[in-house]
């Protein structure tokens, strides 16, 4: 009867490169009008790019078009752009303050705006409004804090839908709302809560683009999905018709021949060698109880989705966030896991390198010399003072050894690139001879050069017989790093993959079936 | 002093000015009121009243670097001053007890003023900012009540006599008291594992929690010796005016931090360190005298420490941030 409408977003020919690296390569992405449309992708694959173009933050490169609702416009679309044409996102932090009320954060721009005075009835009314909208019984002056998690997606949805709204136009509502993966952390009923609001969002004339990793959620509620890898469009197809297996497949590729590579590592830590720990019953706030047998030399792989609870395995062995409950068992000697500090972890011979690579893992602003020593200070401490000399020879041949460059141990370490920083603090830690090496993302935002030489120096210290945990969503750093991974889903341990079946394709399928299970 | 383990090769020219500006700063400051006040200002006793006098405000500023280097800030200082002074005068003045009780009951009061700080910092985790304000003016209240709002003098004869009257080359062995401290925490901060601890803790606490380090000890440890290290510059202020003085030391808190920071510009720029921040207090200390020595109105004395805790504060801010970039 009526003309077709538009499709929300038509993206055509978008690519984007990182120095030499391409993430986006001939992207095409098309959301229908009135459309959920799934999006997905593993880590790397380049989502989060393509979200961040779509949101202002990248520039692509020359050559990319978009039309929202038929209309060309030129990226990197500015904030009052997206406002006009009634793009809005909500990320996965949401952008709550949680300690402002229900009231304060839905209203944050109106409230913010600028004008003199704020008249807080009408500020209620719109928010009430909203809420009412979508049957949403929050009470706006709580704060955001209280409220369940689930709750406070809604409340984000909303929020960013009223922005929407505001554009519309005489009956006709123009808008596209794109959801990054604001699922992983909830619950299966509150997913439903959030679907039924989606399914609401459509209903009042928009648009929504969907990012998650979750297979079901895609299936359950998306129209059409697109599946993005390596950079490029690996398929776009109606849900309906497209089966879970198909959707893996194209996440993860078409399986490689693989165990041509598993002789080259297998065989030290192997079933042979002893066990080094035993953990009992480890649990914790995000994490369901697990029991681990870590042989001397081994190198462990963690891995799933995000919001799997993989890395709190880690945080748990290290005494990083406290474990609700588990044993740790080194022979005759038990740790109780609950109780366990950081400070006491590194004195039982235990080494953590956080991915929070500025926050967690190093001080940028001292030098690579006090970071490098800092673990075991007291080895330095002779005749009542420290002694410099030694710890700077000390220092510089330890950067050497580890190919830091430049090797000058009196840089910050905050002057250094990713790489060479990572290298630093991995070479602190292997320098004290931890009996169990915890690593999150060893090489995360680091060149290749850098990452083949922690590599080796982590294959080199499990060859000494430490063990080696290694948490990481990069399924190709432990196809090449592990000798066996284990698959995390929804905070329990779900699969175990060993070196003979050990492969990036592997690995993916057996973190979406995961999920499923 | 701290130069040893520099390196030497490689320092720049401007890193080497940087290091040492605020010590020409000094001369220079010197060097003007010299000229212009030939007969009073650049007179050996000119100096050596100066040394003596401003013991108090560096140990002050010595004991402020030991929180601030661990990420705190203890505004209790001042406060702590005069607590130590009028302890030591009603004790040994109005209820003739003997100096040595006198200086123990001062230890004790200081060190208690720093566990409730650290409690409340540390154990509490409220910000050091809001507890420290917050006891500061719990203790001046305590200080006025106890000492009855009047200064107490007639203070044991022998104590004063070793703080103000003894010399060794011409100066008070009160600014030796402050010199020895001011070693201390030179060789603390540079040449013990403690010292390497505490910068780690003020750089970033998830990091060095997360390396085995007790951050809360760390913090705790800091406080306390803040405390303690304050408690002894009222003890030493009390001799050098051989009373004790319920309101003055209150007026050594800013010219302190203001020293401190200024100190973090020098030396070690970027870091708060010892030697930068004894050389600091006496680069203040010389500016009032000369222009005192001019005449200038009382109101300058204070309008002169405001402005320099802000210009100090913000020589710091470049000198940290310079070659920082995005890290903690």
């Amino acid at each position: 009867m009526t003309e077709p409408l538009p499709p929300a977003l038509a993206l055509r020919g978008l690519a984007k490169s990182f120095g030499g690296a391409r993430a986006l390569d001939g992207v095409e992405l098309t959301v229908g009008a009135r459309e959920i449309h799934g999006l997905l992708g593993h880590n790397g694959s380049g989502k989060s790019t393509l979200v961040k173009i779509l949101s202002g933050y990248h520039a692509p490169d020359p050559g990319a078009t978009l039309q929202l609702f038929g209309e060309p416009l030129r990226l990197p679309l500015t904030r009052a752009e997206q406002r006009a044409r009634g793009l809005a996102f909500v990320h996965q932090n949401l952008g709550l303050a949680p300690q402002l009320s229900v009231l304060e954060n839905m209203r944050v721009a109106e409230i913010t705006a600028g004008r003199p005075f704020i008249d807080w009835r009408a500020q209620r009314r719109a928010a009430l409004a909203s809420l009412q909208q979508f049957g949403l019984s929050i009470d706006p002056d709580q704060a955001v804090a209280s409220l369940l998690p689930v709750e406070r997606a809604l409340i984000a949805i909303v929020r960013a839908f009223a922005a929407i709204d505001a554009t519309r136009s005489g009956r006709e509502l123009h808008g596209l709302l794109v959801l990054d993966e604001p699922t992983p952390f909830l619950a299966r009923d509150d997913v439903e809560r959030l679907f039924r609001l989606m399914r609401q969002v459509v209903a009042q004339g928009a648009s929504v683009l969907f990012i998650s990793h979750d297979l079901d959620e895609i299936l359950e509620i998306t129209d059409r999905a697109t599946v993005l890898r390596d950079g490029r469009v690996a398929g776009s197809f109606e849900t309906r018709h497209t089966g879970r297996e198909r959707i893996v497949e194209l996440i993860a590729g078409h399986a490689p021949v693989t165990t041509s590579s598993a002789g080259a590592v297998a065989g030290r830590g192997g079933a042979a060698a002893e066990i080094a720990f035993e953990v009992r019953e480890l649990g914790g706030a995000a994490l369901q109880p697990i029991d681990l047998q870590l042989r001397r030399g081994e190198i462990v792989g963690l891995t799933g989705l995000l919001g799997s609870g993989y890395e709190q395995v880690l945080q748990h062995l290290f005494g990083a966030v406290p474990a609700t409950q588990g044993v740790l068992q080194a022979g005759r000697e038990r740790i109780e896991l609950r109780s366990l500090t950081p400070a006491a972890a590194v004195r039982a011979g235990f080494a953590f390198l956080p991915g929070d690579r500025q926050g967690a893992s190093g001080a940028g602003g001292l030098s690579v010399l006090d970071n490098l020593l800092l673990p075991d200070l007291s080895r330095f401490f002779r005749g009542g003072r420290l002694q410099w000399p030694i710890m700077r020879g000390h220092a510089q041949a330890l950067a050497t050894r580890h190919r830091v460059r430049p090797v000058d141990v009196d840089m910050k370490l905050a002057a250094l690139s990713g790489g060479n920083a990572q290298k630093v603090l991995l070479a602190k830690w292997l320098d004290v001879g931890p009996r169990l090496l915890l690593l999150e993302e060893p090489t995360q935002g680091v060149d290749v050069g850098a990452r083949e030489d922690l590599w080796a120096a982590i294959r080199d210290i499990a060859a000494a017989g430490t063990v080696v945990l290694c948490a990481s969503s990069d399924l190709e750093q432990l196809e090449a790093l592990c000798d066996r991974v284990l698959v995390f889903a929804r905070g329990r341990c779900r699969a175990e993959v060993d070196r003979a079946t050990l492969s990036k394709a592997e690995l993916l399928r057996q973190c979406y079936a995961a999920v499923a299970a | 002093m701290s130069r040893k383990h520099g390196s030497t090769s490689r320092a720049s020219v401007g890193a080497l000015v940087e290091r040492f500006a605020l010590l020409g700063a000094w001369l220079v400051v010197i060097a003007g009121f010299g000229i212009a006040l030939p007969g009073s200002f650049l007179t050996w006793q000119n100096f050596a009243v100066m040394f003596a006098s401003q013991a108090p405000a560096a140990l002050l500023a010595l004991a402020l670097i030991v929180p601030l280097t661990c990420g705190d800030y203890d505004l209790s200082g001042g406060a702590v001053v005069t607590l130590a002074a009028v302890i030591l005068g009603v004790l040994n003045v109005v209820h003739q007890q003997p100096i040595g009780l006198a200086l123990a009951a001062a230890l004790a009061a200081g060190l208690l003023v720093g566990v409730v700080n650290a409690f409340f910092i540390v154990y509490v985790r409220i910000p050091s900012l809001v507890v420290t304000l917050g006891t500061a003016s719990l203790v001046t209240g305590f200080v006025q009540w106890f000492s009855d709002s009047s200064t107490i003098s007639g203070l044991d004869a022998g104590f004063v006599d070793w703080i103000i009257v003894r010399q060794l080359f011409g100066i008070s062995y009160a600014f030796y008291v402050a010199a020895l401290v001011a070693l201390l925490l030179w060789y603390v901060f540079e040449y013990t594992p403690l010292g390497r601890r505490m910068l780690f803790v003020g750089k970033s606490r998830e990091v060095a929690r997360l390396n085995g380090i007790r951050v809360d000890r760390v913090r705790a440890g800091a406080l306390i010796t803040s405390s303690v290290l304050a408690t002894l510059a009222g003890v030493v202020y009390a001799g050098v005016l051989g009373s004790a003085d319920p309101f003055s030391g209150l007026n050594f808190l800013l010219p302190a931090f203001a020293a401190a920071f200024l100190g973090a510009t020098s030396i070690k720029p970027g870091r708060f360190n010892a030697g930068g921040t004894f050389i600091a207090v006496y680069f203040l200390a010389s500016g009032i005298t000369g222009l005192s020595m001019f005449g200038i109105p009382l109101w300058v004395t204070s309008a002169f420490n405001g402005a320099a805790l802000i210009i100090a504060v913000t020589l710091s801010q470049f000198a940290r941030g310079r070659a920082e970039s995005d890290l903690g």
